[in-house]
């Protein structure tokens, strides 16, 4: 299923973000994982996390350094390119209450599809799949989001994550509002779903017992001091 | 996806949203609901007389002239001598003239006394004739003529007998009861004052005077209705009369020939001109009234701006969401724009069909009352303008709304504050 196997599917090098100059500081001299590669990033909150994820995902960019997206380079793309790479090309899965809750399930999914410029009757198609694959059969699919379970509303947000086969899936706490069982079923069709879609899984918690489903772990408070990861 | 999120949205807080609405539908109906009826009143208004060159009456204010001559409103301070009257109505300029003659009322209607030529010549609005809904003019000196109000207030039909009274108050306790007229026509709907006028001849008006002096019954002197058929009607004077001349080129010159009159003072006035004068008196009261109806739709835009500043609060998860899945700040500043439009328009369309059905309950009471006939249709040209105007001061509005959503998405990303 992979199909991009040229380039890393994220790749740092040397990044370096600041909110004030000579203030704290986020340093990553390298970091490269390769597509189907799953990272854990463990770090307590005011460890930088969103300031990561906001990077990763294009929202805000580094003040030196270089991030690059599958042979793209994020750092140097406008504002607005950054936007139409990220529906396309980034999945987001929040702590909690990832769904708009006006908006049924299937739409929730389909939001996606509306900004990445997919065809329609495509996306139509995977997200069903998709849904289906996660345990949501057709019947959930008019109901609206807020209807759902926690653990529901969070399987949707994987569906929405994964409906353009990204090249990489951003999870911030996602099983934190889950308990032990849903949070073991949660990980496992999160990181089944990404490995057929192709897709790397960069994911933060402070939870070290996730750590187990990883193959490759970065501690958020080496970040600061520039260790080397990966 | 833009529309339906904004209507999903909407929708979502329809509690807020409909509060929203019903404030900026109600100061949208009092605008335009305003706005209509001033336009209505003027031309109404400005309809009261036209293809009459020039008014003339004894020497006065030409508001005080206008007033009772056309709006029957006061008094004269002087007549105007029958053989002057003669001798301007010879005039060679002069193509015809209506003389009026006004002190009389039947139960608070204005008697007014003229000739056939009041039936001929006589125009308002844009050049309309006066037309009879039933009955035919005046021939006989007894002989009555009602504007339609008259007729529907008092319920009068034809062939009714009616007592005219002395004076102009709507109880009169000095009435020509001795000489009763009796109606043999009602003129349709005018819009104007006509619609509560008494029409009769001069010699009605001079009959029932006739064993009057000082405006009191002279004592031993009763000249029964028969009698005063075979005495000399011709009127000593008339109050004031309208005049129509041969070219429009001569107004000023015949103008400023009657007002140098010398047999008596007289003032000859422009009707068109003083009822410009008129309006402009009443205009300032109008523009006061519109100016404070735009004030609320302001106020209710405002309210709207600041419920949806209020909103964004519990609409930073829908903003975050948005943009993760690949929204631009753009995108979530046209969000609330195109909310804050749907929201004006829903708002537009209900006040318009507000308005109609207003329109439509209240025109015949309007009508039936005062007079003032309202037309169906409060949309033209300039309401295209205003609803533009409106959509212009919304948007213009909702831009801090949706600034501060822009700026949000720029300086929170994808955090969401709980």
């Amino acid at each position: 299923m992979t199909t991009k196997p040229k380039f890393p599917a994220i790749e740092l090098k040397d990044l370096k973000f600041w909110y004030q100059p000579g203030g704290w500081q986020l340093a990553i001299p390298k970091l490269s994982l390769s597509s189907g590669q799953h990272l854990f990033v463990r770090g307590a909150s005011g460890s930088g996390k969103t300031t990561l994820l906001n990077l990763l995902c294009g929202i805000t960019v580094p003040n030196a350094g270089e991030i690059w997206l599958n042979g793209m380079a994020l750092h140097q793309l406008s504002a607005s390119r950054r936007d139409k790479l990220r529906a396309y090309e980034i999945g987001v899965v929040f702590q909690q209450l990832n769904l708009i809750p006006y908006l049924s399930v299937l739409d929730n999914v389909l939001l996606r599809a509306a900004f990445a410029r997919a065809p329609a009757a495509a996306m139509q198609q995977r997200a069903r799949e998709l849904l289906t694959a996660l345990g949501l059969g057709d019947n959930y699919w008019q109901q609206k989001a807020s209807q759902l379970s926690v653990g529901q509303q969070q399987r949707v947000a994987i569906a929405r994550a994964l409906l353009t086969q990204p090249t990489l899936l951003i999870a911030d706490e996602p099983t934190s509002a889950l308990d032990a069982d849903n949070r073991d079923a949660f990980m496992q069709v999160l990181l089944s779903e990404a490995d057929k879609s192709g897709t790397t899984v960069i994911f933060v918690s402070h939870d070290s017992q996730l750590q187990r489903y990883f193959h490759y772990q970065l501690a958020m408070t080496a970040l600061e001091q520039g260790v080397v990861a990966c | 996806m833009l529309i339906k999120l904004a209507r999903l949205s909407l929708w979502n807080r329809r509690g807020t949203v409909l509060l929203t609405l019903l404030s900026l539908t109600i100061s949208l109906v009092l605008l335009l609901g305003i706005d209509h009826i001033r336009k209505e009143a003027r031309s109404s208004f400005t309809n009261t007389v036209s293809g009459t060159d020039l008014i003339v009456g004894a020497r006065s204010g030409q508001l005080n002239l206008l007033l009772y001559s056309v709006f029957r409103i006061g008094n004269a301070t002087a007549n105007v001598s029958w053989a002057t009257y003669e001798r301007i109505s010879r005039h060679p300029q002069i193509a015809w003239t209506i003389p009026l003659s006004l002190g009389d009322s039947h139960r608070g209607y204005r008697v007014l006394g003229t000739n056939q030529g009041y039936f001929e010549h006589f125009r308002y609005a844009s050049s309309q004739q006066l037309q009879f809904a039933e009955g035919v003019p005046f021939t006989g000196v007894y002989d009555a003529v009602l504007g339609a109000e008259v007729a529907k207030r008092l319920g009068y039909v034809l062939g009714q007998e009616i007592v005219l009274a002395h004076g102009i108050g709507a109880v009169s306790f000095s009435e020509h009861k001795d000489k009763p007229f009796t109606v043999v026509g009602i003129l349709a709907p005018t819009g104007t004052p006509v619609d509560q006028t008494v029409h009769v001849s001069l010699e009605g008006i001079e009959a029932i005077h006739i064993d009057w002096q000082q405006g009191a019954p002279m004592p031993g002197r009763q000249v029964s209705a028969e009698q005063a058929l075979e005495m000399d009607l011709t009127p000593k004077a008339i109050t004031a009369f309208m005049v129509g001349l041969n070219s429009r080129m001569a107004t000023f010159v015949v103008q400023r020939q009657i007002n140098e009159f010398r047999g008596e003072p007289l003032t000859a006035i422009l009707p068109g001109v003083a009822l410009a004068e008129l309006w402009q008196m009443l205009g300032m009261v109008e523009n006061m009234l519109l100016l404070i109806t735009l004030l609320v739709l302001v106020a209710a835009l405002v309210g709207m701006m600041t419920t949806l500043l209020a909103s964004m609060r519990e609409r930073q998860r829908e903003m975050a969401i948005l943009r993760a899945v690949g929204a631009s700040p753009w995108y979530l500043f046209w969000l609330i724009q195109l909310e804050v439009l749907l929201l004006t328009s829903v708002a537009m369309l209900s006040s318009a069909v507000l308005l109609l059905a207003a329109l439509w309950g209240v025109q015949d009471y309007l009508a039936a009352n005062y007079g003032l006939f309202i037309s169906l249709s409060p949309f033209s040209l300039q309401s295209l303008y205003w609803a533009g105007g409106i959509l212009a001061a919304a948007a213009l509005l909702a831009c801090v709304p949706a600034l501060v959503a822009y700026r949000r998405a720029l300086t929170d990303g994808l955090s969401i504050r709980l």
